[in-house]
């Protein structure tokens, strides 16, 4: 039992530090801190489903995070006035006319026999087949675009509960990596690798430039919310005076209460999840996983699909993602195609996951909770470091610029944190059983 | 019609534009390949030791600048070249010390020495931004143009201008230097053999008495000077930004891959094909069709075939394109 023990002891250190920031900062630092340690901690299942229990190299988190966010604008967000009638569908038609291109150049390429025939129909069937669907698209697109560009230019949403948009961003992450798996999956490892890397890069660039989806770089702000405006709560004299009955003022009590409603859903979704995974890793199932990952050659031999085994475990996890992706923009209340950087959401739940323990769920949930702790802390208490380093300087140049640098101090611990557990306790912080 | 001046125009804003971002991508690649060949691993830090050492050669630059110390109409950054090609290698010497050679002496997985090099770029990319910064910087200076547009106009008498940067002519000659001198060493020293050895056949090599500790050094210092060299003129080209270099990972990687990882000629040859079909596909067709085609039958549009922020996308079709039919890159590298 002592594994239990040393296990709920870990837990209890990170849930220690957050309390810690608590009492030191404030709770609504905490607070934020828990809640995108949820986040984290889900990301990071997802990708421990793909790296831990399969061994595929995904590094394109990024991308199903953004698409997850896209997700909630597409379901939350009210629909915009005549945009639909607009050139809302004549963009839904060129789309499936692009998908049609290139479905009949897979199945020409499938049916004809290698020749120089079908290299020249297939040449044909795309180029033919790329003019049509811009002659279709982009009057859409302009159409779409030019409905009052200030406030929205886009199609908007569904108008539904914003809560519905975490399954639909898992879904709609899911049916992108199911196209990425089927093409990319047969690779190598480090070529997957570079492929996914690629596929975040290129969604993060159809987010950002394709204006009638989510408003581009332009934006989307004001989502609605799972939870109640903190200005309302002010507003009921019921809650005023609860809040006052633990002492607390009003606004504090406000933006306090609402973080925690939305810790609850947070928490209950990792829950979720983390039962999920755990009667995954250890069904008949997981054995499989863990038996291709060890050896695919083996396994194969058993008679076991690795190919659709990794597609199946590809998908599960970039959905876990999307979920996650949802869930965040949904606690931002905004989506900013701009702000998704690579370092920050692929590499980062990467090292999560190394540090809390690959194919360990629980592992990577600790790992999820304390990597975001520190990259939120690490800023102040580098801040704090220079500080104290340039407290007996003069003022000058070098004390600015030292005092200015504080702030990219994260990236060198990420690094250096990664590399130290790599090299000292390469399994992580709770191994694998 | 009018062909002279469609092609004039094409070549200004096709064709020098792509040869110098290929000679750029290309020098990148060849790093990447040769980490690939010799430490048999896809190194992710590379666009930050190429960031590194490019800022190394901004300080130093910014230094002689500072110390009136320039070459004409040269940019100063080709002086303090050198300086930095020397600061990169030793930190990535320092890097290898600390960092892989635990794994080399462990024989780690490839994908191990994979996530150990994302630690690294994490390490190098809070370095560079410690030092000088996320922000902008233009450090070229010197001549701007070798020909400009007006001269050139005023030169040839055509409607069209051609010009000619500096940065460009550096770019491509700076290259081809670089190139030769690397296949020079490659193909003719006894390192450069002991290198190629080792990277095809390691048992056999270290049966030879080949001293493998030796060739991991020489790669390093290779891969650093040919990083450096490749950001140095990226940056003089463009501008120099920790995070753009963090970007060009994607297309150096593709170049490498397209053209065999692991195949130097392919590193080459896989960087023209990237930057040829990046810039073709961004760019606006236009100016060429009208002079091209006869007159009144020129386009109404733009004859754009994607927007230029879906640049990476075409690297990438490129790259999937390639692996899906032909695995091993365009010169047969290796699949291991």
């Amino acid at each position: 039992m002592s594994e239990m023990v040393k296990n709920t002891g870990l837990f209890a250190i990170v849930a220690g530090l957050i309390v810690i920031t608590g009492l030191m900062q404030s709770w609504n630092t905490a607070l934020l801190i828990l809640n995108m340690g949820l986040i984290s901690a889900i990301m990071a299942l997802g990708v421990n489903l793909q790296w831990g229990f399969a061994g595929l190299f995904n590094v394109g988190i990024m991308g199903f995070v953004a698409l997850g966010g896209l997700a909630s604008v597409l379901i939350a967000m009210p629909p915009t006035e005549g945009a639909w009638a607009a050139g809302g569908y004549g963009i839904v038609l060129g789309l499936l006319m692009g998908a049609a291109t290139i479905v009949a150049a897979v199945l020409t390429y499938q049916r004809m026999p290698a020749s120089r025939a079908r290299t020249l129909a297939m040449l044909a069937i795309l180029i033919i087949g790329f003019f049509l669907y811009r002659a279709v698209y982009d009057p859409g697109v302009d159409a779409v675009e030019a409905i009052n560009p200030a406030s929205s230019g886009n199609i908007g949403g569904l108008g539904l509960p914003i809560l519905l948009s975490w399954p639909v961003g898992g879904l709609l992450a899911a049916g992108v990596a199911w196209i990425i798996g089927k093409t990319a999956l047969g690779l190598r490892s480090d070529y997957l690798a570079i492929a996914t890397l690629g596929i975040a890069e290129i969604i993060i660039a159809v987010m950002k430039n394709e204006d009638w989806l989510a408003r581009g770089v332009k934006n989307v702000i004001g989502l609605p919310r799972p939870v109640p405006l903190e200005v309302d709560l002010q507003r009921d004299p019921e809650f005023v005076e609860r809040a006052a009955s633990f002492g607390m003022d009003a606004v504090t009590a406000s933006t306090i209460y609402v973080k925690l409603e939305y810790a609850a859903l947070f928490a209950v979704v990792l829950v979720i999840l983390l039962w999920m995974a755990q009667r995954a890793l250890n069904s008949p199932w997981g054995r499989m996983m863990r038996a291709i990952r060890d050896n695919e050659v083996a396994a194969e031999a058993m008679g076991k699909d690795v190919t659709a085994r990794h597609l199946q475990i590809f998908i599960l996890g970039s959905a876990i993602c999307g979920i996650a992706g949802a869930m965040m923009t949904t606690l931002d209340g905004q989506l900013t195609p701009g702000t998704y950087q690579p370092l920050r959401f692929t590499f980062l739940v990467w090292v999560m996951v190394i540090v809390g323990g690959s194919g360990n769920n629980f592992g990577a949930v600790l790992g999820g909770f304390l990597i975001w702790f520190l990259w939120v802390q690490v800023e102040p208490m580098g801040l704090w470091l220079m500080n104290t380093v340039t407290s007996g300087m003069a003022d000058g140049a070098l004390k600015t610029h030292l005092m200015d640098s504080a702030a990219h101090m994260r990236l060198f611990t990420m690094g250096l944190i990664l590399l130290l557990v790599l090299r000292f306790s390469p399994r992580g912080l709770i191994p694998e059983k | 019609m009018d062909l002279l001046n469609a092609f004039i125009t094409l070549a200004n804003f096709v064709i020098i534009p792509a040869i110098a971002y290929g000679s750029q991508l290309a020098l990148g690649a060849l790093g990447v390949t040769l980490i690939y060949g010799i430490l048999r691993f896809s190194n992710f830090a590379h666009g930050d030791t190429m960031a590194f050492g490019t800022m190394i050669t901004i300080l130093f630059t910014w230094w002689f600048q500072h110390l009136g110390i320039s070459l004409g109409p040269l940019p100063t950054a080709l002086l303090a070249l050198p300086f930095g090609i020397a600061g990169c290698a030793l930190f990535v010497l320092m890097t290898d010390r600390a960092v892989y050679r635990f794994y080399r002496a462990q024989k780690a997985k490839p994908v191990i020495l994979v996530i150990v090099s994302m630690g690294v770029m994490f390490i190098m990319n809070g370095v560079v931004r410690f030092i000088i910064g996320p922000d902008d910087h233009n450090f070229g200076d010197g001549e701007r143009f070798i020909i400009s547009a007006r001269t050139f106009r005023e030169l040839t008498g055509l409607q069209e201008g051609l010009a000619i940067r500096t940065s460009t002519g550096i770019t491509v000659m700076t290259a081809v230097i670089v190139v030769i001198a690397l296949f020079w060493f490659l193909n003719k020293t006894r390192t450069g053999k002991s290198m190629r050895a080792y990277s095809d056949n390691e048992d056999l090599a270290l049966l030879s008495g080949i001293n493998p500790e030796k060739v991991v050094v020489v790669t390093w210092v290779i891969v650093a000077a040919l990083a450096t060299v490749a950001g140095t003129l990226y940056g003089l080209d463009k501008s120099f930004k920790a995070f753009t270099y963090f970007q060009l990972l994607l297309p150096i990687f593709a170049s490498a891959i397209v053209g065999g990882l692991g195949s130097p000629v392919g590193a080459i040859a896989g960087g023209f094909v990237i930057a040829f079909s990046e810039v073709t596909i961004t760019y606006a067709w236009k100016k060429v069709l009208v002079y091209a085609l006869p007159d009144g039958m020129g386009p109404d549009g733009l004859v754009q075939l994607l927007s230029t922020d879906y640049k990476f996308a075409v690297s990438f079709i490129i790259l999937l394109v390639v692996l899906l039919f032909r695995p091993t890159g365009l010169f047969k590298g290796k699949s291991v």
